[in-house]
């Protein structure tokens, strides 16, 4: 029966898509309704083809549902690759314009380009990290199988067409112009049903946990995504043009936009890249140190200090503009009382390692975690200080603010990722081990010595054109031309794509092991398959 | 009364008051007595059913 509702709702869509794509405006609009058209279409050939099909009747509820975990693992890797490389490219563009091909001009230029990197790495690599360890770590910590049953897949497939309808509408022009929430109003659309989906799983499975307390973990994960939810939908307010094309306007306009904008990216840092990625600290640092984490007490202290502070930290993105100034001094102020709980989780972390710290000498899976946990406490000191309104008037605009955000994304986000990924596969394909540790030191002094090159590179110059921008003569005229500071950055500009590239090999290092994990490494007997009779 | 000039009169007093004491109210609540020992066993979960669910109440499973 439900697989003659799928075939009209999929059958429905197809055709509306492919009146979509004939009445299209724009080019943008034109290859993402074909697209849809093409994965709605595919699907109802493939319902078809099993409609009727007798289906065996398993009681499931004795397993966990890992399947969507390893698919998730395999798009957290492919993606990783794929946001790695595009933003060492365009890093390469910075430095030698020249890559901004002729042939491929409005295409894959910088501007083209640079929304395709962010989204690919925060939302592709980061977003499906997130999904993924979080299925693994609430089907865990709750002794529950993910609620909903394949509304999980769903959750996962859906999220996998929001990033290829992003990405291919900015490749073809089609943005808001909203930093980190460029997609236009359809993708936006379509994100709200796969969110809302991916929160009904997710509350589903914690509401039928057989753990009476929710673990510290969960309530991290959820807090990310509930704010997310929330985040989006109030940033993405906006009437379509045109229901044939993707150009669309927002409601807000001026400062109120502005503000709303920043509200929603600085909490798009807090509550996805924080407070997810801390539901993973406190789930695989644990987990792969053997021991419970240092302090609960702190962790719960930690966890309400984060999100009733955060939220408030966003007017510090628009010092010096229109925005009345008790509200950028508002944002300051908390930016900076923020530190302390960010430290607070800091030290949680590191701590859980107390007594076995032995364990960093013998194991680069546990070294790549508190690495990780190193950078966490370096940039989330770094941001307070560059919220600072004096601090703020030589570091915004500049290079050194793209540094920050990086030591924070490769090193806190990519390397707990990197950490969860290397516990994960041997769990997942049931191995009794990594295929190599020796590449995993490989990949950590790589990435870490790529996120050093960089970071100091954005350093340099960023404070240098800070200075440059507001060096004035005895006359009080300004002693340097833009393109004065462009020409003086050109060799940190080399050093950070070469820190870029280190950093991707060291994911290219990754995923051969992970693939080898799953392919050679010996095998341990299967624990998770169906339940055996007793 | 507009709008703005109300709720932002509520937010600056009565809101405020209300997440502050809550957020406090937090921080005493998990230093209460005998906290330590309760949070014991919620730190441990990670290191409990990795591999199966736990077991339904009743019999459901036994002929699966």
């Amino acid at each position: 029966m439900t697989n003659y509702i799928k075939l009209i709702v999929l059958g429905l869509v197809t055709l509306l898509a492919l009146i979509a794509a004939n009445y299209a405006r724009d080019l943008a609009y034109l290859v993402n309704a074909l697209t849809v058209a093409l994965v709605s279409g595919g699907l109802f050939l493939w319902t078809l083809r099993h409609t009727d099909e007798p289906r065996a009747q398993v009681d499931l509820s004795g397993e966990y549902m890992d399947g969507v975990v390893r698919a998730g693992v395999i798009a957290t890797c492919l993606w990783g690759v794929v946001g790695f490389l595009a933003g060492t490219f365009i890093a390469f563009q910075l430095a030698f314009p020249g890559l901004n091909f002729d042939w491929a001009q409005g295409y894959a230029n910088f501007g083209r380009l640079r929304p395709l990197h962010t989204s690919a790495v925060i939302f592709a690599f980061g977003g499906n990290a997130l999904i993924a360890t979080s299925f693994y770590v609430v089907q865990r910590t709750s002794a529950a199988r993910l609620w909903g049953g394949n509304l999980a897949w769903f959750v996962f497939w859906g999220y996998q067409l929001v990033i290829v309808l992003a990405a291919t509408g900015y490749l073809l022009g089609a943005t808001q112009g909203k930093e980190y929430a460029e997609p236009e109003w359809y993708v936006d659309l379509w994100l709200t049903v796969v969110w809302l989906a991916y929160l009904a799983v997710f509350l589903g499975t914690i509401v039928k946990r057989k753990e009476p307390h929710i673990y510290v973990a969960n309530w991290f994960y959820l807090s990310f995504i509930i704010t997310v939810a929330m985040l989006h939908v109030v940033n993405n307010l906006s009437i379509p043009v045109s229901i044939f094309g993707s150009k669309s306007v927002q409601v807000f306009s001026g400062v109120q936009d502005a503000m709303t904008q920043w509200w929603y990216g600085h909490n798009a840092v807090g509550f996805f890249l924080t407070a997810g990625f801390l539901g993973m600290m406190y789930y695989f640092v644990p987990k792969q140190a053997e021991r419970p984490v240092y302090s609960y007490k702190l962790s719960i202290i930690h966890f309400w200090a984060l999100i009733f502070i955060y939220i408030w930290a966003g007017p510090h993105h628009l010092h010096y503009t229109a925005l009345p100034d008790w509200a950028s001094t508002l944002g300051m102020v908390f930016s900076i009382v923020l530190w302390m709980p960010s430290w607070g989780g800091m030290i949680n972390g590191l701590m859980t390692l107390s007594g076995a710290w032995d364990k960093l000498r013998t194991d680069p899976v546990i070294r790549m975690m508190v690495i990780s946990i190193g950078f966490y406490g370096m940039s989330t000191f770094e941001g307070p200080m560059m919220s600072i309104r004096a601090v703020n008037s030589l570091s915004h605009y500049t290079d050194w603010t793209i540094g920050h955000v990086h030591s924070g994304a490769l090193g806190w986000n990519g390397m707990i990722t990197f950490g969860a990924l290397y516990f994960l596969v041997p769990k997942l394909w049931n191995r009794e081990r990594l295929y190599s540790l020796s590449l995993v030191s490989w990949h950590f002094w790589l990435a870490t010595i790529g996120i050093i090159l960089y970071a100091a590179a954005m350093w340099v110059t960023g404070i240098m054109e800070g200075l440059m921008w507001r060096e004035v003569d005895a006359n009080g005229f300004l002693v340097n031309s833009f393109a004065d500071t462009v020409a003086a950055k050109f060799p940190m500009y080399v050093v950070r794509g070469l820190g870029g590239v280190m950093y991707v090999t060291g994911a290219l290092i990754m995923c051969y092991n992970l693939w080898m994990t799953a392919k050679r490494s010996p095998a341990v007997e299967a624990t998770n398959s169906a339940v055996p009779a007793e | 009364m507009e709008t703005y000039s109300l709720l932002r009169e509520f937010a600056d007093s009565w809101m405020l008051l209300a997440l502050f004491t809550f957020f406090v109210g937090v921080v005493f609540w998990v230093f209460r007595p005998g906290a330590t020992k309760s949070y014991e066993n919620p730190s441990t979960i990670p290191f409990r059913h990795e591999d199966k669910p736990a077991r339904a109440h009743g019999a459901r499973h036994e002929e699966a």
